[in-house]
């Protein structure tokens, strides 16, 4: 099997986190893996995306213009991504920002109130993992316990005490699709 | 009296790349404010540099040419040699004038070339992401300084104005800054005088900006507009450096 | 063996050059590449060595030659508008016969250009570059792990025979993050330096000269032949390439870097549609594999070379394949990246004319 997916939101929401913990997940589980940021000012205040396969397979090209998953944290991430899955495909999108409805009808979708859930956590900024623990929910390309490996990897030692709370936003995520 | 608000003629009506807090935007400001005093939008050609400033030439409403990295006093020197009926001025960042471009604008005040230099020193390389700059402060952490610039190992910061004053060429060259209003008022006074002297033939003229990068700098506006007036500011004294028209009255 | 470990492909560019043996850096900020200088800044201190950011790319080249004639392994490393800044350097450091690596993680041109991937400086990388008659030996990885195996071999190579080595990535190879392991470093037997200005109580009693100027015409001559002779020989010896169904390839591509990836995720689904198409992928680009696509020409129908640029390494690919088969173009540039649809389309074109005509 292989996943292509992109990742997507405004600068801080964490979606090349978020792509950086599958890819390290996949990695740790033997898979093949690549992680391709957006780069440069673009960036700056405006949208961040990351492009990320895990797969069986060694990866071919890294950058992916027609993904099977979209992961839209914010609107103009889901305006600019959404024509380009493939049909069939994933859209998993954040309906805590995002008020309108995906325009596609070929192709699943799964609206997840990322923020609205974080906040009831406790912590705005962990919308990003009730995104992840969705679209893990969707499809299950990784263990969860790989996620929170890659995690625990991820997060410098003084910030190993968010752990649990991660963990229970992933957790929320996955509940909230399966 | 209302004026103060509205947009210069001399600045597009766009939204600008630069982000919040950013004093880039107020610079720009003072520039095409001197250009509209002076009335001469339409002979003036800018030169902009590649650093954040890169895109100056969709801001400002006269003609533009982009240079390359630290090339922009050769780009002027070229303009106003075969134009000298032009006004040209160049916009450059620290890395562009200060680094990279250090022999080109060193020449370019030797020769006294009739131009006009705004120089926004801001401590580091935006556009790129943060790096050190010949101008960040010793101590000063930047991504090729993740363990403070240390003066054995990479130096020490230049001061520009001071250096650029020893030489007999420059007419004018003043540091001002823009991190209160009343500096901001001062910062518009040398940016005017810097074009006017060009106008008359007087020649070359730099003023020294002292800038924010909130963004790199890790800090909010607020408080980079503090750093500048508490690090910056006493290792780069503001004031003027070289003024032949003071030359000696008070010598 | 190592541990997998992720990362990007400029750090891991870093970290493989500490294990070959370089301590020093030398550098000037640019996009795409300023991880690599960003790293050693923070990983050289630590091991005793030190990344000097220089006032330009000018400078860095030569603190580059000064480093690399007092001896030592030492790399630089920019982007395209920063590459050619070192072209003057390079130049003085091919003639001066120096060893060095220095990587060129390419972005869109001509010009300031753009910051987004390319391949536009190919012909300025295969053909010296500066001026003078004069080969880098030019190394394309398409891997992150390739990369970090390349590393070595650059720093090998450069010393073995006294040349500058280029590697030449994209900003895609730059940014991106991949599983790489850092293997086992075999330390290869190379002659000592005793060339190197290292200071007479070194080498007491000759006195070592690092240069590049030949006043008499005929001493000059002699020098060129002198290099000539030595890239014959890299060209015999060091040719890297990989092929991948080729064999039964009606239409064989060549593409190298991240295009070949892109060309190879084409390839699959021609396959799966019975379309017989194969890959030359030059690792080496200077010395350009000649004889693989030589070799093709003898059965395969047609060639098409895949690039992010207006259309450069075809033309080594038409010398290599001298004139028996067609050899199409496909590219793109700018910083757009050619799509494996559109390359999968352009197989379709060609295949397609071919059983037409
Ligand atoms: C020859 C060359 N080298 C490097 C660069 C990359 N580069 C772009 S902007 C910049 C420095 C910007 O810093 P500064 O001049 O201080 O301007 P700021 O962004 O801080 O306003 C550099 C190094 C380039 N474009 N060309
Ligand atoms: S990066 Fe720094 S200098 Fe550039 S626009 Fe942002 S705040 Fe201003
Ligand atoms: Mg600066």
């Amino acid at each position: 099997m292989t996943f292509e997916m992109i990742l997507a939101g405004f600068g801080g929401q964490g979606v090349m986190l978020m792509g950086q913990l599958l890819a390290y997940a996949g990695m740790t589980e033997g898979k093949h893996v690549s992680w391709l940021p957006s780069y440069g000012p673009e960036m700056r205040g405006g949208t961040a995306n990351c492009t990320v396969v895990v797969s069986d397979r060694p990866v071919g090209s890294p950058l992916i213009t027609r993904p099977g998953i979209v992961v839209a944290m914010n609107l103009p991430s889901m305006d600019k991504f959404e024509d380009s899955i493939k049909p069939g495909g994933l859209l998993v999108y954040n309906s805590s920002l995002i008020t309108r409805s995906p325009k596609r009808t070929d192709i699943e979708v799964v609206a997840v109130p990322a923020n609205e859930i974080a906040n009831e956590l406790g912590n705005d900024r962990i919308a990003n993992m009730v995104a992840l623990g969705a679209l893990l929910g969707k499809k299950p390309m990784v263990e969860m316990q790989s996620i929170l490996t890659a995690l625990r990897h991820a997060l410098p030692p003084h910030r190993h005490h968010l752990l649990p709370l991660n963990e229970q936003a992933l957790d929320r995520g996955r509940k909230l699709v399966g | 009296m209302a004026k103060v608000f509205e947009r210069p003629k001399a600045l597009a009506d766009v939204v600008t790349h630069y982000c919040p807090g950013c004093t880039h935007g107020i610079i720009h400001r003072l520039v095409a404010e001197a250009i509209d005093e002076l009335g001469i939008v339409d002979r003036t050609v800018g030169v902009a540099p590649v650093g954040c400033a890169v895109l100056a030439y969709d801001y400002f409403e006269c003609d533009m040419q982009e240079a390359a990295h630290g090339r922009a006093p050769a780009v002027c020197t070229g303009i106003k040699r075969v134009r000298p009926d032009l006004i040209v001025f160049s916009y450059q960042g620290d890395g562009d004038l200060a680094s990279i471009g250090t022999a080109e604008i060193v020449h370019a005040a030797a020769r006294g070339e009739n131009i006009t230099v705004i120089f926004v020193n801001n401590g580091i390389y935006g556009m790129t992401g943060g790096q050190m700059a010949p101008t960040t402060l010793v101590g000063h952490k930047t991504t090729t300084s993740p363990y403070g610039r240390d003066a054995k190992v990479q130096g020490h910061p230049v001061r520009i104005s001071e250096m650029l004053a020893t030489l007999e060429g420059p007419a004018y060259i003043e540091r001002v800054s823009v991190h209160t209003p009343q500096l901001v008022n001062r910062a518009k006074q040398a940016i005017k005088r810097a074009f006017a002297n060009q106008v008359e033939g007087k020649g070359f003229s730099l003023v020294e900006v002292l800038s924010t990068c909130p963004t790199n700098w890790g800090m909010t506006p607020v408080e980079a507009l503090q750093r500048v007036a508490n690090e910056m500011v006493p290792y780069y004294p503001l004031g003027v450096f070289k003024d032949i028209d003071a030359e000696g009255e008070d010598k | 063996m190592g541990e997998r470990i992720l990362m990007k492909g400029n750090e891991a560019i870093g970290e493989a050059a500490i294990r070959a043996g370089c301590r020093h850096f030398f550098g000037y900020p640019i996009t795409p590449q300023n991880e690599l200088p960003e790293y050693m800044a923070r990983r050289l201190p630590e091991i005793g060595g030190a990344m000097v950011q220089a006032e330009s790319e000018i400078a860095a080249i030569n603190m580059v030659y000064g480093a690399a004639g007092a001896g030592v392994r030492v790399m630089t490393s920019s982007s395209s508008p920063g590459i050619s800044l070192k072209q003057e350097g390079l130049s003085y450091i091919a003639g001066a016969e120096l060893p060095c690596v220095v990587v060129n993680m390419v972005r869109g041109g001509p010009g300031l250009g753009g910051i987004q991937p390319a391949q536009g400086d190919y012909w300025q990388a295969t053909r010296g570059g500066g001026h003078g008659d004069y080969r880098l030996i030019v190394l394309a990885p398409a891997t992150i792990q390739e990369m970090v195996d390349t590393v070595q071999d650059a720093f090998d190579l450069a010393d073995k025979y006294r040349n500058p080595v280029m590697i030449l990535g994209d900003g895609m190879l730059g940014q991106m993050m991949e599983p790489v392991e850092f293997r086992e470093q075999t330390v290869s037997s190379l002659a000592e330096k005793e060339w190197a200005t290292t200071g007479l109580r070194n080498h007491p009693g000759r006195r070592n000269v690092i240069n590049s100027l030949y006043l008499q015409p005929d001493k000059l001559e002699e020098h060129n032949q002198h290099l000539q002779r030595k890239y014959a020989e890299i060209a015999a010896n060091e040719v890297r390439y990989e092929e991948v169904d080729v064999e039964d390839a009606d239409l064989v591509v060549a593409a190298y870097g991240t295009t070949a990836r892109i060309v190879r995720s084409a390839m699959e689904e021609a396959r799966r549609e019975g379309l017989r198409v194969g890959l030359i992928r030059p690792i080496t680009l200077w010395p350009f594999p000649v004889e693989p696509f030589a070799r093709a020409a003898e059965r395969a129908h047609a060639f098409l070379s895949v690039e992010m640029s207006a259309g450069q390494m075809v033309e080594d690919v038409r010398l290599a394949v001298n004139g028996k088969k067609p050899v199409y173009f496909y590219g793109r540039t700018g910083g757009m990246v050619p799509t494996p649809e559109g390359v999968l389309a352009k197989f379709r074109e060609i295949l397609e004319g071919k059983h037409n005509g």
